[in-house]
């Protein structure tokens, strides 16, 4: 491949202003003060904030709320990622073989990848409510056995539900390319072999599918570290009694409702360390994955 | 070992009829060869024998038994594919082990008959590899090895030479036919170059657009071409053809460009004044001084090969080949005799394309036993 090489110019400054501006304003300046606040405590009486070194970072890591959260976090990531992939591979599959119906999931399996968050969180309380939602006929059977708003696990397994659905799309689109990239003479030379399409599945295209499952694993772990705010707020909102308190929604809800900046900095630095080297796996496991041909 | 007889079998795409009535045995242990031109249906027939593309109508029976119902791991086939379809990721031991293991042979047992499978073509050093890290002709030899070591009743090619340069196709040939006689599975080998056809088939099957046109072991095709079609596809240079009528006594034909030229036989099944089409092979005919042969003829320029050379010519604007070793220097241009050959004549009706016996031929003696 060849390179284009350009001179400095004032015109490639100006068409690069606008990028550098987005970054430095939504990326660069918070992250900057968030070390900041990460590394200094404001003073109780005012008088600006004085430097405390890596007690902030100290008081999170000792604090049990703290792994708490990291504890349902993780619950949360990896079942989100382990239940979403399998759908979507699922649905993939039945598409890919183009069983009865195929055209319609191609294009309703797209829709909730563009459902904003907060609003998958508001259509699960629907589904999930105790009173009215789909598992509210357990409420019938024995009063009480199915209430998110009470039981922590049963929180749990609602936004790790949410969660799931909305990244359905994401993977089976990614899923779905995969598979059709496998050339057909290969399934039906393996068809030939005497292989049944279940053993395909197993000898053929989950192989073949690996650089795209492991690609898929560490977006969406880091999706779900990072993007569950919405969820969980609408959800949930973190309870009860902390049961779905995500490291995301912590660093919400102590910063700005418990007005512990310092604190919540320091849960975001160590989130932020936490997605970097996940990116880190993925650019040098993933990007440099193992190729076939 | 078994004879796959096709009934009638037609095949259509939504709306559209790409196969009709398609009627063909082949005999069991034999090497068939289905020769014809890029999209005539020689792929979808091939494929609907395997059981990979449903037939339309019809029927096809592998030694006996109806197969139009059977998934393609029921019907007892192999197949060679044109881009030889190896797993990727699998080595070449694994890839030609495959269908043992779906079988469910034993590890031990699956590795002796893979060690020897691919010694026999030639593989033993590459068992290690990935199909990615082996040449063009490994990677043909590997997809012969997948589809010997099943030691299938039918073995099925789809062009599979078609993607190796000229050498190793002819080496690759040579291979396949010898694999075909040790083995004594009946095959059946799609190709669309008649060199390859001529040369592996036992018989040879020469479609155009979807139908059959005509069935015989190479000789026949080359000697007696049921139709035009057939004609003009076989031989490098393809045959020569000549529009005209047949004289009234029908022993001759009455070119366009007038000339009169003596048939070996009566055309006794056509009208006399009928119009027909009067075939010469390029390297039957000879080159004779000008008003000596034939017909009369001019030159147009020569294609060296070699082994002989190819004059190109013109009867009136009809421009005609001839094959030949002589070495003439001619100009653009000049007269020249042609000597079609008496006996090298070929008679087709003129509106159906049909081949037209002439009498000479009829007499074939029953052989005695
Ligand atoms: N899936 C399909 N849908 C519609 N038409 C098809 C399909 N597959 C093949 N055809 C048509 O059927 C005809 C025969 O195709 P086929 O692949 O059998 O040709 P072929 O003789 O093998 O040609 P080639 O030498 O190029 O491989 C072609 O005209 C092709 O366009
Ligand atoms: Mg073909």
């Amino acid at each position: 491949m060849r390179r284009a090489h350009f001179k400095f110019s004032w015109i490639a400054a100006v068409l690069l202003a606008p990028q550098l501006l987005i970054i430095f304003v939504f990326f660069y300046w918070p992250s900057a003060q968030a070390m900041y606040w990460a590394f200094t405590l404001e003073q109780p009486w005012g008088g600006g904030n004085t430097w405390v070194g890596f007690d902030n970072f100290r008081k999170v890591l000792t604090d049990p709320y703290y792994w708490a959260s990291v504890k349902v976090s993780m619950i949360y990531a990896f079942a989100t990622t382990a239940l979403s992939m399998a759908m979507a591979l699922t649905l993939a599959m039945f598409v890919d073989r183009q069983l009865a119906g195929y055209r319609a999931y191609r294009v309703t399996m797209i829709l909730p990848y563009a459902v904003a968050a907060p609003a998958v969180g508001l259509a699960f309380r629907f589904v999930f409510n105790p009173q009215a939602g789909v598992f509210s006929f357990l409420n019938t059977l024995s009063p009480g056995i199915w209430d998110p708003g009470q039981s922590g696990w049963q929180a749990v397994l609602t936004i790790i539900l949410a969660g799931a659905w909305k990244h359905v799309a994401y993977s089976f689109i990614f899923f779905l390319a995969a598979l059709q990239s496998i050339p057909r003479s290969l399934t039906e030379a393996s068809a030939m072999d005497g292989a049944r399409p279940l053993r395909r599945m197993v000898d053929l295209q989950l192989p073949l599918l690996t650089p795209t499952l492991f690609f898929l694993v560490i977006i969406n772990l880091t999706d779900s570290f990072t993007d569950s705010f919405g969820i969980v707020d609408t959800l949930t909102g973190g309870g009860p009694f902390r049961a779905t308190d995500l490291m995301v929604y912590k660093i919400y809800a102590d910063g700005f409702r418990g007005f512990d900046y310092s604190g919540a900095a320091a849960q975001s630095i160590v989130l932020m360390a936490l997605v970097m080297a996940l990116t880190f796996v993925q650019f040098r496991y993933v990007e440099r994955r193992v190729h076939y041909s | 070992m078994a004879e796959i007889d096709i009934r009638r079998v037609g095949k259509t795409y939504g709306k559209t009829v790409i196969m009709q009535g398609v009627d063909l045995t082949i005999r069991s242990g034999e090497f068939l060869v289905i020769l014809g031109p890029s999209g005539c249906g020689k792929s979808s027939l091939l494929r609907m024998i395997a059981g990979l593309e449903e037939i339309s109508s019809g029927e096809i029976t592998i030694a006996g038994q109806a197969v139009n119902h059977l998934e393609p791991r029921e019907r007892g086939c192999a197949m060679v594919f044109q881009n030889y379809a190896l797993y990727p990721h699998m080595t070449v031991a694994e890839n030609i082990g495959y269908a043992l293991k779906v079988a469910g042979v034993a590890k031990a047992q699956r590795l002796a008959r893979v060690t020897d499978v691919a010694q026999s073509v030639g593989l033993s050093e590459f068992l290690d590899r990935r199909p990615g890290q082996l040449s063009g002709g490994q990677r043909q030899r590997v997809a012969m090895a997948r589809a010997i070591i099943r030691e299938p009743k039918v073995f099925l090619f789809d062009e599979p030479l078609s993607n190796l340069d000229a050498k190793l196709r002819v080496q690759m040939r040579h291979e396949i036919r010898r694999i075909h006689n040790r083995i004594g599975a009946t095959s059946v080998f799609v190709t669309h170059d008649q060199h390859e056809g001529m040369t592996l088939a036992d018989r040879l099957v020469v479609m155009n657009k979807g139908t059959i046109e005509q069935i015989g072991t190479p000789e026949d095709i080359y000697e007696r071409p049921a139709s035009t079609y057939v004609a003009g596809f076989i031989g490098s240079p393809a045959m020569n053809l000549l529009p005209g009528r047949l004289s009234d006594d029908r022993r001759a034909v009455v070119l366009e460009s007038g000339p009169r030229i003596d048939l070996p036989g009566p055309a006794t099944g056509l009208n006399p004044g009928a119009l027909v089409q009067m075939g010469f092979r390029p390297e039957k005919a000879s080159l004779t001084a000008p008003g000596r042969g034939t017909i009369e003829a001019r030159f147009d320029f020569v294609e060296e090969l070699g082994a002989g050379r190819v004059y190109h010519l013109r009867i009136e604007d009809i421009p005609v080949s001839l094959h030949s070793e002589a070495k003439m220097k001619l100009a653009e241009g000049a007269s020249i005799g042609l000597d079609l050959g008496h006996q090298n004549l070929h008679l087709f009706d003129g509106q159906t394309g049909r081949r037209v016996p002439l009498s000479v031929e009829m007499p074939q003696l029953a052989p005695t036993a």
